[in-house]
């Protein structure tokens, strides 16, 4: 790929990495893991990274309401513009003296996975790291991270890092949000680093405009006797994609995956998970659930990856999805690779729209047919929304999910 | 008390092309219980679904009103608020619906109050032994089988119809359970004039809801009609006598299409 002059490696605050991206290739839709996307129509040249503000720059207001909910229950939040830290409440709340937050210089010691494509490389090529650490045995209140991406033409490359000790437990709120008639391409990292016997809850809630664009990257790591509970919200953007790799590298890991959708209009929804399980005796429980509305599509790829010395797996990978008009579209395809005999596997993955002996049974009850729909629907991803890693999450997604049901007419 | 009057008249009726009923006149009346009996594949469970308009059946023939409304012509959420309900034989599993959300909705829909709600839902499950901690549920998810109809007891209580369809409402109940649930039928019969109509293939509820007219349905059709001594001697005799044809079961409603479905 020939080196765009916005993203040049002597701008780069890790060069390697910013080579590494130079000399990538962008994806296909080729590639199984981005089939059915449009990542064809990505144009890199159309945009630029954040010009850097001089000065201070102000919280978005739109920021306003999770630091709300953060400052009664949570014990640190920080607020990102275009990557850059603007807000970090001093620590406080509950445990709050016991989470560290760090930038670049706190990665030092931290073994992170490499790119595993070009925009893993340019996210930790250009992106600005907030990294978090939770100390062996802590169990501060939550962490609330909301990013903020401003501006139009703009790439944006969020990136957190949690490091979670021996026995810490944390839940973790990651937001992305920009304004809905901007053009942004928001190119977010996570990494969940989940130490032996720790208990990591995180939930990102991608609630980005009408134009842009997210390619996210969620990586975990779970260590011995850890559970990472892990749930994505996917509401906004014009392409909203969501890739999910969860590694249990401990005996007796497990992970939790959790994820709701609602596509209206033209927007495309994408997720991609895997389920590694690289030790013995680890357990996974995926459930995806989406509905597709209007013109949407959304697209679900799951891999359960069971290695040769992972004896004792257990893994579910459950994907469901309703369309709720004609034009919308929603593929599922999950998969299993098995190099162990003594495993549990199962998988279950369906498309269809709102039952209609369900919904006759409400309209027997004199439910008015848009109401009984907006109720199926609604109660459809109760499973997930009823068990957030982040409990006072669950109002404003409930929010998020009500006003979807309205645009696309189930008032 | 304001009297209601369903009339069925000259009904044709089938599912996925195939007629079954094959003209059913019927008429009930407020504070009136008419049992309708007959051997499986008679047309029983069609009755009923046709009356509360489920996808897939369609009429052909015949007349449905209720106080002169046309319920053929209403969507079935209308039918309800016209005054009809039926317990169904199967209740839906409506996962992360709950009851008291389905019931305010209704109550919204057709201009009534939900205040109160809540405790009236609570004193109608009191009232027919159904446990408190059943109405947090969604909508008959992990409910027995007796446990269901009960759910639909308490639904009955609280749309308070003119008339309501019970079919089968006496499978999965246990005898306690089936005395409590017709005592509250019986209550609104004779004391808030509901119209019933009781679909039942057994005598059981009958001992319990003494219907005023019994009638026989027979391939599609009321083959003999009388009163509660009709229900006695078919008691005895079976539906020996009354021709029967197989009838597509009814079955359980299935849940999204899932070919991938755990076992």
């Amino acid at each position: 790929m020939p080196v765009l002059p916005a993203f040049a490696p002597d701008a780069a605050r890790d060069r390697a990495a910013a080579e590494a991206f130079a000399a990538a290739e962008l994806p296909t839709a080729e590639e199984e893991v981005w089939r059915y996307s449009p990542i064809g129509d990505l144009d890199l040249a159309r945009y630029r990274l954040a010009p850097v503000a001089d000065g201070p720059v102000d919280v978005p207001a739109c920021a306003q309401g999770v630091l709300d909910l953060a400052a009664g229950s949570g014990s640190v939040a920080i607020v990102t513009v275009n990557g850059r830290v603007v807000h970090r409440s001093a620590p406080g709340g509950p445990g709050g003296d016991r989470v560290e937050v760090g930038g670049a210089e706190a990665l030092d010691g931290i073994e992170l996975p490499q790119p595993t494509d070009a925009f893993d490389a340019l996210n930790a090529a250009f992106g600005e790291p907030v990294v978090v650490r939770i100390p062996a045995g802590a169990s501060p209140g939550p962490v609330v991270v909301f990013h903020y991406v401003e501006g139009d033409g703009i790439v944006s490359l969020p990136r957190l890092v949690v490091d979670a000790g021996p026995d810490a437990d944390v839940r973790v709120l990651e937001v992305v949000r920009n304004t809905d008639d901007a053009d942004a391409l928001v190119i977010p990292v996570t990494d969940l680093l989940v130490g032996k016997a720790a208990r990591v809850g995180h939930l990102v809630v991608q609630d980005l405009g009408r134009r842009a664009w997210q390619l996210g990257h969620q990586r975990s790591r779970v260590d011995a006797d850890a559970t990472l509970t892990a749930t994505a919200a996917g509401m906004g953007g014009a392409y909203g994609r969501q890739r999910t790799d969860c590694r249990l590298v401990g005996r007796g890991a497990t992970g939790n995956l959790r994820a709701l959708w609602f596509g209206e209009d033209d927007q495309r929804l994408d997720f991609r998970t895997f389920q590694d399980h690289a030790a013995p005796d680890t357990t996974s429980d995926l459930v995806y659930k989406g509905a597709v509305g209007g013109r949407s599509r959304s697209v679900y790829t799951g891999l359960i990856r069971v290695e040769k010395n992972a004896r004792g797996t257990n893994a579910v990978q459950t994907n469901r999805n309703l369309k709720l008009s004609d034009e919308a579209w929603a593929e599922s395809v999950p998969n299993l690779e098995i190099h162990n005999n003594d495993v549990r596997c199962a998988h279950a993955s369906a498309v269809g729209p709102v039952d209609a002996e369900q919904r006759w049974y409400l309209e027997s009850r004199g439910v008015p047919t848009a109401a009984a729909e907006r109720l199926i629907v609604a109660g459809f991803f109760d499973e997930v929304l009823a068990d957030l890693p982040v409990g006072f999450a669950e109002g404003p997604i409930r929010e998020l999910v009500t006003a979807k049901l309205a645009r696309v007419g189930l008032a | 008390m304001t009297a209601h009057e369903l009339v069925i008249e000259g009904l044709h009726a089938g599912v996925d092309g195939r007629e079954i009923l094959r003209g059913v006149d019927l008429t009930v009346r407020s504070g009136e219980v008419h049992a309708v009996m007959g051997p499986n594949g008679s047309g029983k469970s069609t009755l009923s679904h046709v009356l509360a308009g489920k996808p897939g059946y369609h009429v052909t023939a015949g007349s449905v009103t209720l106080d002169g409304v046309d319920l053929l012509a209403l969507a079935p959420w209308e039918r309800a608020h016209a005054g009809l309900f039926l317990a169904m034989q199967y209740p839906v599993e409506v996962p992360g619906v709950s009851l008291i959300d389905a019931l305010s909705e209704s109550m919204v829909a057709s201009g009534r109050s939900v205040d109160g709600l809540l405790e009236a839902i609570r004193a109608e499950a009191a009232s027919i032994g159904f446990d408190e901690r059943f109405l947090d549920r969604p909508l008959n998810v992990d409910l027995s089988g007796g446990e269901k109809k009960r759910n639909e007891t308490v639904q009955l209580g609280i749309l308070d119809p003119a008339i309501a369809v019970l079919d089968e409402i006496d499978s999965g109940l246990d005898v306690d359970a089936l005395r409590d649930v017709s005592r509250r039928i019986e209550a609104m019969t004779s004391e808030e004039g509901l119209g019933v109509l009781v679909i039942t293939h057994y005598n059981r509820v009958l001992h319990e809801l003494h219907p005023d007219r019994v009638h026989v349905l027979s391939r599609g059709r009321i083959a003999a009609e009388g009163g509660p001594e009709l229900a006695l001697e078919l008691e005895t005799t079976g539906y020996a006598g009354y021709a029967e044809e197989p009838e597509p079961a009814a079955t359980p409603p299935a849940g999204l299409f899932d070919p991938f479905a755990l076992p």
